[in-house]
């Protein structure tokens, strides 16, 4: 295959209508006939509900219908897709508006349609809810602890699963043989992932037809509409998922929503559009969070700095339902990086789900391996400090080596390739390590206080071989589909499942094709985001989208060019094999007879010349299951200053290394990987979802949950290494969540090392200045 | 509830419209107008995904009232580029990968043509403080940085 396209920083093609706004988000959409759904939503984390009176409601200016809980009652609950196995997974029933008990603020109780959403708004202040209120509990070392307020009748001790089935090599020894072991607790807080735009749903219904269409936010619509086949009781061939432009997901828009029932509801119910978009402050309050761990870490090692075995105990809070993919998060994704670069002989986990009344919790930008991240680059800097060995030097004697990939871990996966002595040499390169090192010594004689982290990653990625994945418990495969559909003029349409919400595949999916086709990038357009149209795919997560739905359209541009080839071998009178395909012409060897690929494309239609037993037409559908997962990898280096006055903390330099094996485009990987450092760093410094004693969200809006400003980030500064991946054809990884899962534990291993001369050897995340400030107060004995 | 008679000039066409008195700016421009580019991101005037120019002065158009606008000139992002030329900060942001999602994009360009006419050689602080406003959960800022840097390169050289 020529690589015109491959490689280049082509310009993004779905940037025009973004940028003039010309293109359409969920809440953009009006229909004849619409009417606007406002939910109502328990103030209450925990409540029992004595009676809803909507009668005020039903009455008030422009309302069309008020329903509640009982009148849903024929509809079935909203389930969960990931059954992780040996684990007595209590998934609860989770009615789409509460019934008898509400179990997290926000909760929907009713629903209010009106003809406007300012009179939806209205009615829904009148509608009258009696609640019982209930004690509550929003953490979940307290929600296991005897007494505490139970969630769900059938969940004993708020127990929604025990997790143990990631295990690998001989604990025991590892333990026995250790010259010391380093212990402690630590805390991956809750965070918001913050889409700037806000889910939504637009439901119609066609009574006639028994047809259901739902326009919404969604990165899987295939996923969506076979989960809400099964909720609605409408057959999966009439129920039709459109997603209009995505504004972002970070995880939040995989899960299937209990709004997304109640909105079909309604249509189904009064036969007219029903449109609904959350507020901010419902965004908050309802669409899942993500993280939230509280982890006991027991570390074996030797006194040459060799880690030999780690133990972890989770407890993972899952908020109030189990949300879709949510107990596969902290489990699967969590522990199978619980090794990290690290050859590591003998790892153990024990992950206790948890129930409180709180925002259920589910996949958030890097899911479960940002949380096995930070654990694992704390580790290595504690035991170095332990050591007195410098932390570069203790990751360079537990990397796993390049020569032994292919390599299977300990907790039980095989990586694919990897080569990360290179990407921390250019890493140091890049910080110039000694320089700093002289630095710092110099600014603490003054009383400034800088310090460095570094946070050498792994990640599982490209989700994934079905096989594997189905042996987790996930309810599906993770295969990709694509159709290449080649017009008679040449001009070409793909289909993928692959769903994008902003990471540009419309660009680097035309630019695979394109270069196997031969044809001008303009003269390939991406199709998806609706089931009607696209053959079911799996959707946009897990940095996914590329390394296996790019390799489906990619496969299937390869059937059209073998079919292409046999059209122009017999048009040209050639045997197949004496035809070369070179910048989209078929060329019989050694001579200047040949066609163009779009004359072939052309003949196709035709017909009239076709070699014996070969259909018309030219477009072909590849169903692409990988043989592996891909781990990309990365070296991040975070240099900080603390003002041991203020505990503020700044980011002089963010500096980061990351392999995600081929490039399609450089400028759209920048681009990743500088929004996936964001959300790490803004984790590390500044997000925290917190609730209080009554389980009520303080950090509900934007006002009070701090998700960065242009101000409060750094610039990066990036390079990388290729390390292509065996696993795939075009030796791709995926690097839509590898920032994330890097940048926050170099920010912490940052902070640390800033702090180290006040005698600090660990504070826990985030890095706001009152947290700071209190470490160096109680160091000092204040 | 009592209507008020407003007329506004929103990208250079004229609107006379009778609005309830509590009609947000983005509602009116939204769904009255069906100027869909004008998103609503927050409901604290947090993210600027509804910003607009309310003659030269970038505002969000969550926190202003319709009848507040009434008599004034409005820009929207349909209205940055003229007869299908992209205006200098659009190209900008196309050019340095200013954008993915897109939704918070309109308002960051709103929020650039301000900063460019008040400071035409901004250096990277000024323009991320005066981009404070604003939030985008998908580029970590630099390329929109970058993407301002690169308007504002546009516009000095063709107004040089």
């Amino acid at each position: 295959m020529a690589t015109k396209f491959f490689g280049t920083p082509v310009k993004r093609r779905e940037d025009r209508r973004l940028l003039t706004g010309g293109s359409q988000y969920t809440d953009d959409l009006q229909f004849r006939g619409m009417v606007h759904a406002a939910i109502v939503r328990s103030p209450h984390a925990h409540a029992r509900i004595r009676s809803v009176d909507v009668e005020a409601a039903k009455s008030a200016p422009g309302v069309v219908a008020v329903f509640t809980g009982k009148d849903m009652e024929g509809v079935a609950g909203i389930p969960t897709a990931w059954l992780i196995p040996d684990s007595d997974l209590k998934t609860t029933d989770h009615p789409a508006l509460a019934r008898d008990r509400v179990r997290y603020v926000g909760d929907g109780v009713a629903v209010v349609l009106a003809e406007d959403r300012y009179q939806a708004e209205d009615a829904a202040q009148l509608v009258q809810v009696d609640y019982e209120i209930l004690d509550a509990v929003a953490d979940q070392v307290k929600a296991v602890e005897e007494g505490a307020p139970q969630v769900h009748d059938d969940a004993p001790g708020n127990r929604c699963f025990l997790f143990n089935t990631i295990s690998g090599g001989d604990l025991d020894q590892a333990f026995a043989d250790a010259d010391d072991v380093l212990k402690f607790r630590t805390t991956n807080h809750r965070m918001i992932p913050s889409a700037i735009e806000p889910r939504g749903c637009l439901a119609q219904y066609n009574a006639a037809s028994g047809e259901l269409t739902l326009r919404m936010t969604s990165q899987n619509p295939h996923i969506h509409r076979l989960l809400l086949s099964i909720v609605l009781g409408v057959p999966e061939h009439k129920l039709r998922i459109v997603t209009p432009e995505i504004g972002g997901g970070f995880g939040s828009k995989i899960a299937v929503y209990a709004d997304e029932a109640v909105m079909a509801f309604c249509a189904m119910q009064t036969g007219r559009p029903v449109k609904w978009v959350e507020t901010r402050r419902e965004n908050f309050l309802c669409t899942t969070h993500g993280r939230d761990h509280v982890t006991d870490v027991e570390a074996a090692y030797t006194n040459e700095g060799k880690i030999l075995g780690l133990r972890f105990k989770t407890w993972a809070n899952m908020g109030a339902y189990v949300s879709t993919a949510a107990p596969g998060v902290p489990t699967w994704l969590y522990g199978l990086m619980l090794s990290g670069v690290y050859d590591v002989p003998a790892v153990g986990l024990e992950v206790v789900g948890v129930f409180t009344h709180t925002t259920p919790v589910d996949a958030c930008r890097g899911a479960g391996r940002p949380e096995a991240t930070y654990l694992l680059e704390r580790i290595v800097d504690l035991v170095a400090q332990r050591l007195d060995l410098d932390p570069v030097e203790i990751r360079r004697r537990n990397f796993i080596g390049k020569e032994k990939f292919p390599h299977a871990v300990a907790p039980g996966v095989i990586y694919d390739s990897g080569d990360y002595d290179a990407a921390l040499d250019r890493l140091l390169e890049m910080v110039d390590y000694g320089a700093f090192r002289n630095e710092q010594a110099e600014a603490r004689k003054k009383g400034r206080y800088l310090g460095i982290g570094f946070s050498t990653y792994v990640e599982i990625c490209g989700l994934g071989p079905s096989s594997i994945v189905g042996s987790t418990g996930f309810q599906g495969g993770l295969w990709e589909s694509s159709v290449v559909r080649v017009h008679p003029t040449g001009k070409v349409t793909v289909m993928t499942g692959a769903n994008p919400h902003g990471q540009g595949e419309e660009t680097t999916f035309a630019q695979v094709v394109g270069d196997v086709l031969g044809v001008d990038i303009d003269d390939v357009e991406l199709v998806h985001g609706d089931t009607d149209l696209v053959p079911m795919g799996m959707g946009t997560y897990g940095s996914r989208a590329t390394a296996v739905g790019g390799i489906a359209a990619f496969k299937a541009a390869e059937k059209v060019v073998d079919k292409a080839r046999k059209i122009a071998a017999h048009q040209l009178e050639a045997r197949d094999e004496d035809l070369e395909f070179e910048d989209g012409r078929f060329q019989v060897k050694g001579t200047d007879q040949g066609m163009s690929f779009q004359d072939v494309a052309l003949q196709a239609y035709l017909a009239w010349n076709l070699p014996e037993g070969l259909e018309p037409g030219l477009e072909a559908q590849s169903f692409y299951d990988p043989s592996n997962f891909v781990f990309p990898f990365g070296a991040h280096a975070c240099i900080v200053e603390v003002d041991a006055e203020t505990g503020q903390t700044n980011i002089v330099r963010y500096v980061a290394v990351d392999d995600c094996g081929k490039v399609i485009n450089p400028l759209i990987v920048d681009g990743q990987i500088h929004g996936g450092i964001a959300f790490g760093i803004a984790q590390a410094l500044y997000e925290h979802a917190q609730y209080d004693e009554s389980a009520q969200l303080l950090t509900g809006t934007m006002m009070d949950y701090a998700v960065p400003k242009p101000g409060q980030m750094p610039s990066f500064e990036l390079d990388r290494t290729v390390t292509p991946s065996p696993v795939n054809p075009l030796g791709l990884k995926g690097i839509g969540e590898a920032g994330s899962i890097g940048s926050t534990a170099a920010v912490a291993n940052a902070v640390a090392d800033a702090l180290g001369p006040f005698g600090i050897d660990h504070v826990e995340m985030p890095f706001t200045p009152q947290r700071v400030w209190q470490a160096i107060q109680q160091a000092q004995g204040r | 509830m009592a209507q008020v008679s407003i007329e506004v000039r929103v990208n250079g066409s004229t609107y006379r419209r009778e609005v309830e008195p509590r009609l947000l700016l983005v509602h009116l421009l939204r769904d009255v107008l069906g100027l869909t580019g004008t998103h609503v991101g927050c409901d604290t005037s947090s993210c600027g995904a509804c910003t607009v120019l309310l003659g030269d002065l970038a505002v969000k158009s969550c926190t202003l009232l319709a009848v507040q606008a009434d008599g004034a000139e409005i820009t929207t992002v349909e209205g940055l580029a003229t007869n299908g030329d992209l205006h200098a900060v659009q190209e900008g942001f196309w050019e340095e990968h200013g954008l993915q999602c897109g939704f918070c994009t309109p308002g960051f360009l709103m929020a650039t043509v301000q900063l460019l006419d008040r400071n035409p050689d901004p250096d990277d602080a000024e323009i991320r403080h005066a981009l404070e406003g604003n939030l985008c959960r998908c580029t970590g800022y630099q390329h929109i940085v970058n993407a301002v840097q690169n308007a504002a390169g546009k516009l000095r050289e063709s107004a040089s």
